[in-house]
């Protein structure tokens, strides 16, 4: 190893000096994985859109064909509502619960720390796992884990997962139950960096418990549950694992979201151009939503 | 009770040297400690939260118990699911063991080892050129990196299985090798990210001695950057397994035909092979499960500061 002794002001120019390409030695390894399997695949995906794609006939330009043909299809338009449903159902009912289950379980007790661990294993645990777990809880006969329960309330056994109008609730029952606890500890965080005495003078001033958390809590932990509500979003979007394990999409369609709906075009169905072209759609409306809400985020920090 | 728990006072991200200065003094009785005045002395309000934590406990907990005790069930069915193993038994593993569980597990286990080993490299070298040098194109790289995350694997699923099938310019089919999931998990923008952060504010000076020993690059990243690393090498370790054992879609893709499979895929094998019963799914999600299990309750601190962090950085 030589001596490089850095001095701020000499810089290489356009020269290539050893000073110079040490840093793009160290990026290779990283700019060549994500080029060849983020990047290249994405502008895959944007060119094949623009095809019909005929393995071994050679693909054929049909310009916005498949994007006119996705965004007609029925199936497709039916699975932005479910999308939308589940997405915004998903993520405000795990930011709820996991606000309330930060508000239950903080605090400094051995106890507390034990039912905070317990709790948060839903969200280490694999999504697959998961599925296949609440698969079996929704077991429809009057003897599965959560009919069971319901009946010592005197409710019949309900199909979960096999009636059409309650399949997608049932999904984002699962949902919920598996990003609250994640939710839980982002806002816990959050509430970690109350000032303490702010909550001693809300006392002194005898302000109620409601208004303690309105103006003294909430504000605080308001840049936590942006950060939330961003995360929840781009996740409801592209949501696909939970969906495809648990209901595989079905019945009679009632639980297909985009993903499932382009995965099963473009595998099953081999429709290799209008599953590009949804998944471009997808891309798009994700990115559109992240700038936005990163705007937003910027201007609410400026104040 | 000596579990590892998670500790909301440490969930901030983590900074090297600069430590809180000295221990934060109880100068407010402990009804000021949270946002609901929770009070430790018992009373109404301690029997409704004891109540409250039952409840979370039975819903977000009990779960688990059941997938165990279902597993150790000798004809376990979904409709005979409780929370206790009546006519306890191991004959569910051996059948899942009949059915391949356990290639399945060493798939998992290859990917998961070599994919996390891939990262970390990876993403430190990334990291390290990002936070401690100065080039031109900077801040394009950092957006690059940062993209990626925009990039899951679920938005570019169906482009992808035809790159792995057939990778640009050296022509390789990765279809059915591990490498065909390994690879696209190298480089992962939030692992980047927290790094570069966090190795940003190691001192200058520390660097600056050193290079005046003469400290080359590698030496520089081994010895002095990395070991001063270790909080945030070890958050980038947990939350980097729990994503690639949590991966689906991928290996689903990667796959050429079902032998492929990790152990989280090859659950729904077994769930509609008609021969076995719910118990043997049981197994095979409890074998699933229990990887991801011990790295949570081993290195709970790390992952739940980095959750944190990642989320106050964005």
């Amino acid at each position: 190893m030589t001596a490089t002794v850095t001095t701020p002001a000499a810089r290489g120019g356009r020269r290539l000096t050893k000073k110079s390409v040490v840093p793009w030695l160290f990026l290779a390894p990283g700019l060549l994985l994500a080029l060849v399997f983020k990047f290249w695949p994405m502008a895959k995906g944007v060119w094949l859109s623009f095809f019909d794609v005929r393995p071994f006939l050679g693909d054929q330009w049909i310009g916005l064909d498949n994007y006119t043909r996705v965004l007609t299809d029925h199936r497709f338009q039916e699975a932005i509502g479910h999308t939308l449903v589940l997405g915004i159902g998903q993520s405000l009912g795990a930011i709820l619960l996991g606000f309330v289950l930060a508000l239950l379980l903080e605090g400094q007790a051995r106890s507390l720390k034990f039912v905070r661990t317990a709790v948060f294993l839903p969200a280490v645990t694999a999504t697959a796992v998961v599925g296949e777990l609440w698969r079996l809880m929704y077991y429809p006969t009057s003897d599965g884990l959560i009919n069971s329960g319901l009946n010592l309330f005197g409710l019949g056994p309900v199909q979960f997962l096999d009636n059409p109008d309650l399949a997608l609730w049932s999904t984002m029952a699962m949902g919920i139950w598996i990003w609250a606890p994640y939710n839980m500890v982002i806002i816990m965080a959050g509430l970690a960096g109350v000032d303490r005495s702010l909550y001693e003078a809300a006392a002194m001033d005898g302000v109620s418990l409601r208004q303690r958390l309105r103006y003294v809590t909430l504000p605080a932990i308001r840049p936590a549950l942006s950060i939330v509500l961003t995360l929840a979003a781009i996740r409801g979007l592209r949501v696909f694992t939970e969906v495809y394990v648990l209901t595989g999409g079905g019945p009679a369609g009632s639980t297909e979201v985009w993903m499932t709906r382009a995965y099963t075009l473009g595998f099953t169905r081999n429709d290799i151009g209008g599953a590009s072209a949804a998944s471009v759609v997808l891309l798009c409306v994700t990115l559109l939503l992240t700038v936005t809400v990163n705007n937003f985020r910027k201007r609410g920090d400026v104040r | 009770m000596s579990a590892p728990a998670i500790d909301p006072v440490r969930t901030t991200a983590p900074k090297p040297a600069t430590r809180r200065s000295g221990k934060a003094r109880r100068t407010t009785p402990a009804r000021f400690d949270t946002a609901l005045g929770w009070n430790d002395r018992p009373g109404a309000a301690w029997a409704l939260r004891l109540l409250l934590c039952a409840i979370a406990l039975a819903v977000f907990a009990a779960p688990f118990l059941a997938i165990l005790s279902g597993a150790f069930t000798r004809n376990a069915s979904g409709s005979s699911l409780s929370f206790l193993p009546h006519d306890s038994t191991l004959l569910n593993f051996s059948v899942a063991g009949e059915r391949g569980i356990w290639d399945y597990f060493s798939n998992s286990l290859v990917i998961a080892g070599g994919g996390l080993l891939l990262q970390l490299v990876v993403c430190t070298l990334a990291a390290y050129a990002l936070a401690r040098h100065r080039f031109r194109g900077q801040a394009f790289v950092l957006t690059l990196f940062m993209l990626t995350m925009m990039l899951p694997e679920e938005v570019i699923a169906i482009p992808l299985s035809l790159v792995l099938g057939d990778v640009p310019v050296v022509h390789l089919d990765l279809k059915g090798t591990v490498w065909g999931v390994i690879l696209p998990l190298g480089a992962w923008g939030f692992s980047v990210m927290m790094l570069t952060e966090f190795m940003k504010d190691i001192p200058d000076e520390i660097e600056e001695a050193a290079r005046l020993d003469g400290v080359g690059e590698l030496r520089m990243l081994w010895q002095i950057v990395l070991p001063l690393c270790k909080p945030a090498l070890g958050v980038a370790g947990v939350l980097g397994f729990i994503m690639i054992w949590d991966q689906y879609l991928l290996p689903l893709i990667a796959a050429k035909d079902p032998t492929d499979y990790t152990v989280t895929v090859a659950l729904s094998v077994l769930r509609t092979d008609p021969e076995v019963g719910s118990g043997v799914v049981l197994a095979g999600a409890v074998i699933a499960l229990l990887p991801s299990l011990i790295v949570y309750l081993l290195l709970q601190r790390s992952l739940v500061t980095g959750i944190a962090a990642g989320a106050t950085k964005g």
